[in-house]
């Protein structure tokens, strides 16, 4: 075989694409259609609460036009981290997905549904076998890590999705997949170098974002070819230059030249990037080292309590002034008077100030007030919703009528825009897991199901 | 007095920071010009220590690194806490570049 050609739709299943981009692609002879459709850049939440970060209706428009070029073109389609988190909440999302659409357009194909998340006594015993690493900058896994995680899911490579498409699944929907695993699959089956497909796909996993100027989301096609890969975008007002496509092994990596996955390591320090057109970029010259140890990354979140926020503003140029005083005073004064309510219940109030350093927090090199107002996030956090709140409604008595030292009197010195100012916001959710498995084959820790749609 | 020295913000076309997944906070700073490029990477004022001093973290958890074909350079470091977790204030890490933008870079 001499070349692969293969379309990403887009760059997040779900942000939209053309659907005239995915046919030109077909009439350009792609042999897959991939899209990745998941992220933890929303954070904890999707993976907390098993929902999707795109509508119901965003990820079925998307995927009904996928679907159907890839059941008329006869060509495998693969989606990777279904309903953002790919737990098994996300993997049944999508597959309601994919059959609905195939039952109102009367498609017909075999489906993989590839499972990713794990049961907590099998990350135990990989923990007990030695089987586990941390990953900076965190400490190695503990028991205790795992017993505090509501989902754990394990970051899937190439092999799962190959053991799908070997059994005769036309539609492969995964759970956890690393973003180039999806693209990767297919071309290494084939026997193409892996320093060219791993390269090739970490340029195609975010659709059109490689090209020079984006102006929406859309596809991006690749041609994998022996000792290179061309990469070309399928809307005409796009293109890709060498310098957009050696810009995108920056995008979301620590370091641009390192690129991890599952069997080894990408080295892109010696790659070449050429014009071979206005729009279209060759890239070369990328090397693959096998690690002696396979490993596949874990996510998982815990929840750390209950939250309930307030939101004030103040404009009073004299509290503005001594500012860090007067909230150091009221801390002072809502510890005093929470311990005499609700004794000694552990709690944590984070205090965000927008104005002088809300939004960068430990990282701001100028932590001071500098316009005539700021804006007061005050987030009460602990083991459950109505101390949260009984916390909350002290805090916000005591703000208002914290005094300073200018005025002689009782002051109202914070603009609450809500009445009650006190918003519960449920739980509070963070990633824990930082760690990698080593597991006992590259599929082990998978299951998949198949299905007749 | 004399004229206000060139930034950062007068040479890049792109100066952002994302997650690198939730625990990494990466900052690209990126340039179309060669000639810019070459002045901000070959005057080293993107350095490990200058960049560990602006954002209160160690030099040696700092990593940067200069990418001639894609005329960027980088910085990465592990977040202060992890995207979303209750003390952060930036779950896609999005606007923790802005310092960058005023940093002076020599004639």
């Amino acid at each position: 075989m001499a070349s692969f050609p293969l379309v990403s739709a887009t760059g997040m299943l779900g942000s939209g694409y053309r659907a005239d981009s995915l046919d030109k692609a077909i009439e350009l002879g792609a042999r897959m259609i991939g899209c990745d459709a998941g992220s933890t850049d929303p954070g904890p939440g999707p993976l907390a609460t098993g929902t999707c970060m795109f509508s119901k209706a965003a990820v079925k428009r998307d995927t009904a036009i996928m679907l159907s070029r890839a059941v008329a073109a006869k060509i495998p389609l693969v989606i990777g981290s279904a309903g953002t988190s790919g737990s098994d909440a996300g993997l049944a999302f999508m597959r309601d997905i994919v059959r609905e659409i195939a039952r109102e357009e009367g498609l017909h194909f075999r489906m993989a549904a590839v499972h990713s998340e794990l049961a907590k006594e099998t990350v135990r015993e990989h923990l007990r076998e030695g089987r586990s690493r941390a990953l900076p900058p965190s400490p190695p896994l503990a028991e205790a890590d795992i017993d505090a995680a509501l989902h754990i899911v394990a970051m899937m490579g190439v092999e799962p999705i190959q053991e799908a498409i070997g059994a005769g699944a036309q539609i492969v929907v995964a759970g956890r997949s690393s973003d180039t695993s999806l693209f990767a699959a297919l071309p290494l089956l084939e026997g193409f170098a892996p320093a060219v497909v791993w390269h090739m796909a970490k340029i195609l996993e975010c659709g059109a974002a490689a090209v020079a100027h984006r102006l929406a989301p859309d596809s991006m096609m690749a041609v994998v070819r022996e000792d290179a890969f061309d990469v070309f975008p399928l809307r005409e007002d796009y293109r890709c230059t060498p310098q957009s496509v050696a810009s995108h092994t920056l995008y979301e990596n620590a370091d641009p030249f390192d690129l991890k996955e599952p069997s080894g390591t990408l080295d892109t320090r010696e790659a070449r990037y050429e014009a071979i057109s206005e729009r279209a970029v060759r890239v070369s010259g990328s090397r693959f080292t096998p690690d002696p140890e396979y490993t596949v990354k874990l996510e998982g979140v815990r929840q750390g309590g209950y939250s309930t926020i307030l939101m004030g503003g103040v404009r009073d140029p004299f509290i503005l002034q001594g500012l860090d005083d007067w909230l150091k005073q009221l801390d002072d004064a809502i510890r005093v008077r929470i311990t005499a309510t609700v004794g000694n219940r552990p709690y944590e109030i984070v205090t965000r100030v927008y104005g002088r350093d809300g939004v960068m927090g430990a990282l701001e090199p100028e932590p001071k007030v500098a316009g005539h107002e700021v804006f007061i996030l005050w987030d009460v956090i602990s083991q459950s919703q109505e101390l949260s709140h009984a916390i909350a409604s002290s805090v916000s008595h005591l703000a208002v009528h914290n005094p300073i030292p200018k005025w002689h009197g009782l002051i109202s010195g914070v603009a609450f825009p809500y009445s009650p100012p006190e918003l519960d916001r449920g739980p509070v959710y963070e990633f824990h897991l930082n760690h990698v498995l080593v597991p006992h084959s590259p599929v082990s820790l998978f299951r998949t199901e198949f299905e007749e749609v | 007095m004399t004229a206000a020295a060139t930034t950062i913000a007068d040479l890049a076309v792109l100066v952002r920071s994302k997650n690198a997944g939730a625990f990494w906070l990466t900052i690209d700073v990126m340039f179309d010009n060669p000639e810019h490029y070459r002045r901000v990477r070959d005057s080293e004022v993107i350095n490990r220590a200058a960049v560990a001093r602006m954002f209160h973290r160690e030099p040696a958890d700092i990593i940067v690194v200069n990418h001639d074909a894609a005329l960027a350079i980088k910085i990465s470091f592990p977040r202060p806490q992890s995207s979303g977790s209750k003390f952060d204030s930036d779950v896609y890490g999005g606007q923790q570049y802005a310092p960058l933008l005023s940093l002076a870079i020599p004639d």
